[in-house]
């Protein structure tokens, strides 16, 4: 038994290592240095952490409400809601991007309103930010409302004996208590944000400096400058393990220290 | 000034229930797990809506099922304590007594003195800065119930207060926590399973079976006349139905149960009685009595438990017919030397046969 779970796990883990080990070992940390004053990707670089950390502020902004509301209330068509919040978690990124495009773009039900106001986003900056919040905003949601739904059923009823209104518990309870999947989620959200590719060439383009991220950018480099796409896989590989390892490493009770020094607003 | 009259209606379990407490009292809701007592505090709380009935504190109604009357927990000044404390994890003992002052916006600075005042009386203040896991169960037990005085409830509710607790902690609490609720000048309503813990803390007690109260009163009252099995066995007193024997005869007047006969000092006109012997009233010996008890059984010693909360008594369980509970001092187990197997005399005289209907 136990030799065939430590073979399958070796083999596994050894599949999941050998790219990234292959992607690590062409380029030196020398060269590496000397490639990031490079105007692509310094671009690719800036505009990639630019929409990245935008399009995560906005998944939070407005997944933190989806997410209580999902797990704190029953309503008619919740189960519709839930597949269309899951949804662009297993829809290819091409048809999301072709779909955002139908809605956003110049012809589009959206799109065709915002002309008239002036507002064009295919091809914008903008709708890189859109691309990212489509495709990352179900990483965010469900641990964060798995994070609400798992609070204590008799700390909130504690809370209702303690004179707490529904937006105090909220504050002072639940939010505090499900900070550590939120950050979980953040962490998804963020790094998913991040590699998108397919939702982000069809309705943004590629152009450099505007609508190219890192992984545009890649794609690109894969064609005329191998060394190119090497130092931008690497830095996008460095990026997303960063990000993944320290979200597991800070423990719940360093969340929980910050949310209890937080004071809650009124 | 407590008044309840509920209906509720949960799956094939149901509960009626019809008390009133005094404002600065503790009344005991007693009963076995499964007869509706979570349900009773819940629905008190705010927790659990009843289906039907009032439920009215002071000349607030809180719950009125004619009129749609719910008003919700937040609203209801109570203070509710439940079994496990529920202490919120990542907040600091302090910050737990403080919650509910936040909540109702009481500015820093009374607030500040109102928690250390709560968290002095219960005898916690040096552990304001620690977190709830840091905590002992009895410690954990104290913060909770400073949480709840803090807000100065007009009706306090505790949810088997001391059953997370270890034997030893229990017994050093309980005599503080009774001590506590009876400076309170709220409405006490105090949830157990524990006939000691009914006896120790109750001025009132209410004994609830299958989601019925089956009697309330105060506690000379259960022991004197407890008016079931159920409630005699509960409050460990001898507790036997049967008949008059035909008082016509000579020789006293005499009553037979099912296991035998008990002799009492006054007829009784009614032919079904219920009896009751207080466990105190028997008498323990060696050899058979030659005194003027005119009730003696024979048997052998059970079971020894001791009587807290002193614990300067001892119940002692004795395998007679009809089984008998008595109970004695320690020193006199002692001197008879009683240990389980042990044959004994039980006796009592008739004037200490208790007949009620």
């Amino acid at each position: 038994m136990r030799v065939v779970l430590t073979a399958a796990t070796t083999v596994l883990v050894a599949f999941l290592a050998l790219p990234l080990v292959s992607l690590l070992l062409r380029i030196s940390a020398r060269q590496l240095l000397a490639r990031l004053g490079d105007p692509v990707v310094l671009d690719a670089l800036r505009l990639s952490l630019v929409t990245s950390v935008l399009a995560t502020a906005i998944v939070v902004a407005l997944g933190i409400p989806a997410a209580y509301v999902l797990a704190t209330r029953a309503f008619r068509g919740k189960r519709v809601v839930e597949v269309l919040i899951d949804l662009p978690m297993v829809l290819p990124p091409t048809v999301a991007g072709f779909a955002l495009l139908m809605a956003f773009g110049r012809m589009g039900l959206a799109g065709k309103a915002l002309s008239a106001l002036g507002i064009t986003l295919p091809f914008t900056t903008a709708a890189v930010v859109i691309a990212q919040v489509f495709m990352a905003a179900p990483f965010f949601i469900a641990p964060t409302r798995a994070g609400f739904a798992g609070v204590d059923r008799r700390l909130l009823d504690a809370a209702s004996t303690l004179r707490a209104s529904e937006a105090f518990t909220f504050f002072r309870v639940m939010l505090p208590l499900a900070i550590p999947s939120m950050v979980a989620g953040m962490a998804m959200s963020a790094a998913r944000a991040l590699g998108e590719f397919g939702a982000t060439i069809t309705f943004a383009g590629n152009l450099p400096g505007t609508t190219q991220t890192m992984p545009l950018a890649v794609y690109v480099a894969l064609q005329s400058d191998l060394d190119g796409a090497v130092v931008l896989s690497v830095l996008l590989l460095l990026m997303s393990f960063g990000l993944l390892l320290g979200l597991r490493s800070a423990p719940a009770g360093w969340f929980w220290t910050r949310a209890g020094a937080a004071r809650p607003g009124r | 000034m407590l008044r309840v009259r509920v209906a509720s209606r949960l799956g094939g379990f149901s509960l009626e229930v019809d008390l009133e407490a005094e404002d600065r009292s503790v009344l005991v809701l007693v009963g076995e797990s499964g007869s509706g007592k979570t349900t009773l505090l819940r629905s008190l709380a705010g927790l659990l809506r009843s289906d039907a009935g009032m439920i009215t504190l002071g000349d607030e109604v809180l719950f009125d099922g004619a009129t749609g009357v719910m008003v919700p927990p937040e609203s209801r000044a109570i203070g509710y304590v439940a079994q496990d404390y529920a202490l919120f994890p990542h907040l600091s003992v302090f910050e737990n007594v403080a919650f509910g002052l936040r909540a109702s916006g009481v500015a820093s600075g009374p607030l500040h003195e109102r928690v250390d005042t709560a968290l002095r009386r219960t005898g916690v203040l040096d552990l304001a800065r620690r977190r709830p896991h840091e905590l002992s169960g009895g410690q954990q037990q104290r913060v909770a119930i400073a949480r709840a005085i803090v807000l100065e409830p007009r009706l306090l509710l505790l949810d088997e207060p001391l059953s997370a607790l270890d034997l030893k902690t229990r017994q050093g609490i309980r005599g503080e926590l009774r001590r506590l609720l009876a400076e309170l000048p709220c409405v006490t309503v105090y949830v157990t399973h524990s006939p000691t813990e009914a006896m120790a803390f109750g001025q009132r007690i209410a004994v609830l079976e299958n989601g019925r109260i089956s009697q309330q009163g105060s506690r000379d009252d259960l022991m004197r006349h407890p008016r079931s099995a159920y409630v005699a066995a509960f409050l460990g007193v001898n507790f036997f139905r049967g008949a008059m024997v035909d008082a016509r005869g000579p020789g006293e007047p005499r009553i037979a149960t099912a296991d035998g006969e008990f002799a009492i000092a006054d007829p009784r006109q009614e032919s079904d009685v219920a009896l009751v012997v207080h466990p105190r009233e028997i008498i323990l010996s060696r050899e058979r009595p030659t005194g003027s008890a005119r009730n003696v059984f024979a048997g052998t010693v059970e079971e020894i438990v001791p009587e807290p909360p002193a614990g300067e008594h001892m119940r002692v369980l004795l395998a007679t017919r009809p089984p008998l509970v008595a109970e004695v001092t320690k020193e006199s187990t002692e001197a008879l030397g009683l240990a389980p197997g042990q044959p004994v005399f039980a006796s009592f005289k008739a004037t200490g046969v208790a007949v009620i209907r």
